[in-house]
């Protein structure tokens, strides 16, 4: 009989001892905090128990993953302070010993190891899911081993000096080509002049070799 | 009775009308000067010559500060009476006298060779840092070819646990600029030493201008067919872009939005003819130059009409797009505010999210502050302000290198809008280089100072080299106090003595007599009145005023300069410190010595006539 009364006392007491164990600004306790309209929008599905229930459920899991050896239930979770912001907060208990909590640093070394699987969980990301002391880890830096603008220097640099170089010999192949026509022009001008000037009268204009006197050179 | 100076000798000196017509048809295959392959060349390349960097990221922010519309009134009232006929001066003289800067002035008269000397040293001094500037521009592009923009994250400090102080404080943004980019010293005194990417982008820089510049007008005539035209592409991508951003209508209301009650303001005027004077590029020597290889019967009238009003057209229409833009960034930097306002109200009084809209804001704050007021004190919420916002318009570098680049990382694909964004700003700059380098080579061509024999490549080649040399000035840690060392002494009050000394020298000295009868002789028919009073008293009376105004101004305002010091105390703004004893001497040089070589090359002239 006592036994009983003791167990039912038991009953009404646990969540009493629950709401001690878990409260605003908790020793052992974290605040967390969801915005889920921010995050999605028009998407956002709504925050009722059993979203509440989901989140135990996922805290159990990280302390389970964190310590893998306790069986950790969503029994141990404690959940507390709700707004409708949506926030509330969270104490963990061990899980051979209820009224034990589990110390803060423990419980941000199981959420941080975690926080990623959490996150997905609700679709939500570092900044909509917050846990109010536990930084996010920030992402270490992708460091290529050639920064990518030395390529592009180094594509346009070829480039120009590639070009700079085939300015530079075709205007020498140019103005060696102009030397070389140059002294052949040379010759054939003395022979135009020389055939030009006939009777005294400069003849403008190309001379037709078609009408040339071949005579002159072919005397029987 | 028109006013003449005398000038005897002048018929000497310079060739007749006859001469010139047999000299047109002489010079039908190649002759001793280069010509110009079709009309287009040469309008592209005067066109890319007058519109510059100035026309992107000074008129937006004049315009905007200036009454917004209003200021349109005094802008084009100046680009009609001073820079149309200024434009219009340099032009016919050129093309009649059929030489450059140096040659023109030295026949008018010989004891105003001074001018092209004066025009030879601003060309060389602003060519040497403009280039520096372009340098900056392929050091963004190159680094707009990544996924995540360099500038759009502050990067982890050295132990990863928090990001880098220095970015945090001010912004990725900034940080990018001042810290890795320019790497800036926080005094002008300390140099830091080269900066070895900004040398990698500054050799960069130069070998892309050589390469358009190797052969003179024959390789820079076909290079601004790409560099004149793709910006006015790229302006308009970027118009249609932005106005599908929010708030980009809000920017290009507040931009032209008319106060005329800054009409009454002398600084609006003055401020409106420095623009139109500095964005034509009149006195460099290179319109002179570019029209010289004109045939002499080409209507340099109608080409001087033709690119004022593109010059005109293209401030208005750069200034629109800039600030859509500019309006988005605006926007969402007011919504970010308030968005951060509003969450910190939310979590503070764990009030559902939605409650607190952009909408209620200010009704729920009062009732809070009603019931609440120290917990409302203890929040430190910004106030948010959209005009505020808009008004941080900034001009020069801070606007291209800064804000604009913000804008860019908010946009959706931001590499692209960044690659097309420099590419514009690159060819913009490039195309006013061509000018300021011909505005150097000829008169060192003038002057002998490379044998005649040495083939163009070379001696372009040697002038790109020795000005990139000197230009590792400008790639220090300080370079950028030196840079605008440079931008406000070096091409600012020198420029103004040449125009004056180009209007009396031509109008005065060479007659403005002769100077109707050889414009009739060229186009056909003598230039009307608006012409002859513009030349005669407007625009030189015009140009006296802006040169009197500016000087007090310059001599009058303490030599303060701002700089970037992660010490200061109000970190990130920047600092303003006087510049040390030193720079006087530097200052002087800069402005100095173009201004006083108009005058000292006339006495020397005249001590040589007399002994």
């Amino acid at each position: 009989m006592l036994v009983w009364i003791l167990f039912l006392l038991c009953q009404v007491g646990a969540p009493a001892l629950a709401q001690d164990l878990c409260q605003r600004d908790a020793p052992n306790g974290y605040k967390v905090r969801i915005s889920l309209k921010t995050a999605l929008g028009e998407d956002a599905y709504e925050w009722n128990q059993s979203e509440m229930f989901f989140f135990q459920a996922t805290m159990a899991f990280a302390m389970r993953r964190h310590f893998q050896m306790e069986t950790y239930n969503v029994d141990n979770i404690i959940l507390c302070v709700q707004t409708s912001r949506v926030s509330f907060w969270f104490v963990v208990t061990s899980p051979d010993n209820t009224t034990m909590l589990i110390p803060k640093a423990d419980v941000e070394k199981a959420v941080r190891m975690s926080r990623h699987r959490i996150n997905n969980a609700f679709l939500l990301s570092d900044r909509t899911l917050e846990f109010l002391g536990i930084y996010p880890t920030l992402a270490a830096p992708v460091n290529p081993d050639t920064p990518p603008w030395l390529i592009v220097f180094g594509v346009v640099i070829g480039a120009v000096c590639a070009g700079i170089i085939a300015l530079l010999v075709s205007s020498l192949l140019q103005k060696r080509r102009k030397e070389k026509g140059m002294t052949e022009d040379g010759q054939d001008e003395e022979d135009m002049q020389v055939k030009g000037v006939e009777n005294g009268i400069n003849l403008d204009g190309t001379y037709n070799r078609g009408f040339t006197d071949d005579d002159r050179f072919t005397k029987l | 009775m028109r006013l003449q100076l005398p000038n005897p000798g002048l018929e000497d000196r310079i060739l007749s009308h006859e001469e010139l017509d047999k000299l047109e048809t002489e010079e039908a295959g190649s002759g001793d000067r280069p010509k110009w392959d079709n009309k287009t060349q040469y309008m592209l390349t005067c066109v890319g010559f007058c519109v510059g960097l100035g026309n992107v990221w000074r008129f937006p922010y004049l315009c905007q500060s200036h009454g917004g519309g209003a200021f349109m009134i005094p802008f084009l009232i100046l680009l009609v009476l001073e820079g149309v006929p200024l434009l219009h001066l340099e032009f016919a003289i050129g093309q009649r006298l059929r030489k450059g800067s140096l040659g023109v002035w030295s026949t008018i008269h010989p004891y105003l060779a001074g001018v092209g000397i004066a025009s030879m040293f601003v060309s060389l001094m602003i060519s040497l840092y403009y280039n520096t500037i372009m340098a900056w521009v392929m050091w963004y592009l190159f680094n707009s070819f990544q996924e995540t923009l360099p500038w759009s994250q502050c990067p982890l400090n050295y132990n990863l646990t928090g990001l880098v102080s220095e970015c945090e404080q001010s912004s990725p943004v900034d940080y990018f600029w001042y810290r890795e980019t320019l790497n800036s010293t926080p005094d002008i005194g300390e140099n830091g030493g080269l900066q070895w990417w900004m040398v990698l982008c500054l050799v960069s820089a130069w070998a892309v201008l050589y390469i358009c510049i190797i052969r003179g007008i024959e390789t820079t005539g076909k290079a601004v067919y790409v560099t004149s035209t793709l910006p006015y592409v790229v302006l308009s991508i970027f118009l249609i872009r932005g106005l599908t951003l929010k708030g980009s209508l809000s920017g290009v209301v507040f931009l032209f939005t008319p106060n005329l009650t800054e009409l009454t303001n002398p600084t609006t005027w003055l401020d409106a003819g420095a623009q139109v004077f500095y964005s034509f590029s009149i006195a460099f020597g290179g319109l002179i130059s570019f029209s010289s290889y004109n045939s002499v019967h080409n209507n340099c009238e109608q080409d001087a009409v033709i690119i004022s009003a593109v010059n005109g057209f293209t401030s208005v229409y750069a200034a629109t797009v800039i600030y859509t833009i500019i309006g988005f960034r605006a926007t969402e930097r007011f919504d970010n505010c308030l968005g951060g306002n509003i969450l910190v109200l939310l979590n503070t009084f764990d009030l559902p999210e939605g409650n607190v809209t952009e909408s209620n804001y200010d009704q729920v704050l009062q009732s809070l502050n009603g019931t609440h007021p120290e917990v409302i004190q203890g929040l430190n919420l910004k106030t948010c302000d959209l005009n505020t916002f808009l008004s941080e318009g900034v001009e020069g570098t801070g606007l291209a290198f800064i804000v604009f680049t913000e804008a860019i990382t908010k946009m959706p694909a931001s590499p692209v809008w960044s690659v097309l964004f420099f590419i514009m700003l690159f060819c913009l700059g490039l195309s006013s280089m061509f000018g300021n380098i011909e505005g150097v080579l000829v008169p060192l061509q003038d002057l002998g100072v490379f044998p005649k024999s040495w083939p163009k490549e070379s001696t372009t080649g040697i002038t790109c080299v020795l000005c990139c040399i000197v230009g590792l000035i400008f790639v220090q840690g300080s370079g950028n106090y030196w840079l605008s060392l440079f931008d406000s002494y070096g091409g600012s009050i020198p420029l103004l003595i040449i125009a004056f000394c180009e209007m009396v020298g031509v109008v005065y000295l060479y007659g403005i007599d002769r100077f109707n009868d050889d414009i009739e002789f060229m186009i056909g028919h003598k230039p009307n009145l608006f012409w002859q009073i513009t030349w005669r008293f407007v625009s030189p009376a015009i140009m006296l005023v802006i040169f009197v105004f500016y000087f007090i101004t310059k001599v009058t305002e303490t030599l303060l300069y701002k700089t970037w010091n992660p010490e200061s105390e109000n970190f990130p703004t920047l600092e303003e410190k006087p510049y040390p004893a030193w720079i006087y001497v530097i200052i002087f040089i800069l402005a100095g010595i173009p201004s006083l070589a108009v005058p000292g090359t006339a006495l020397f002239r005249l001590c040589c006539d007399l002994i």
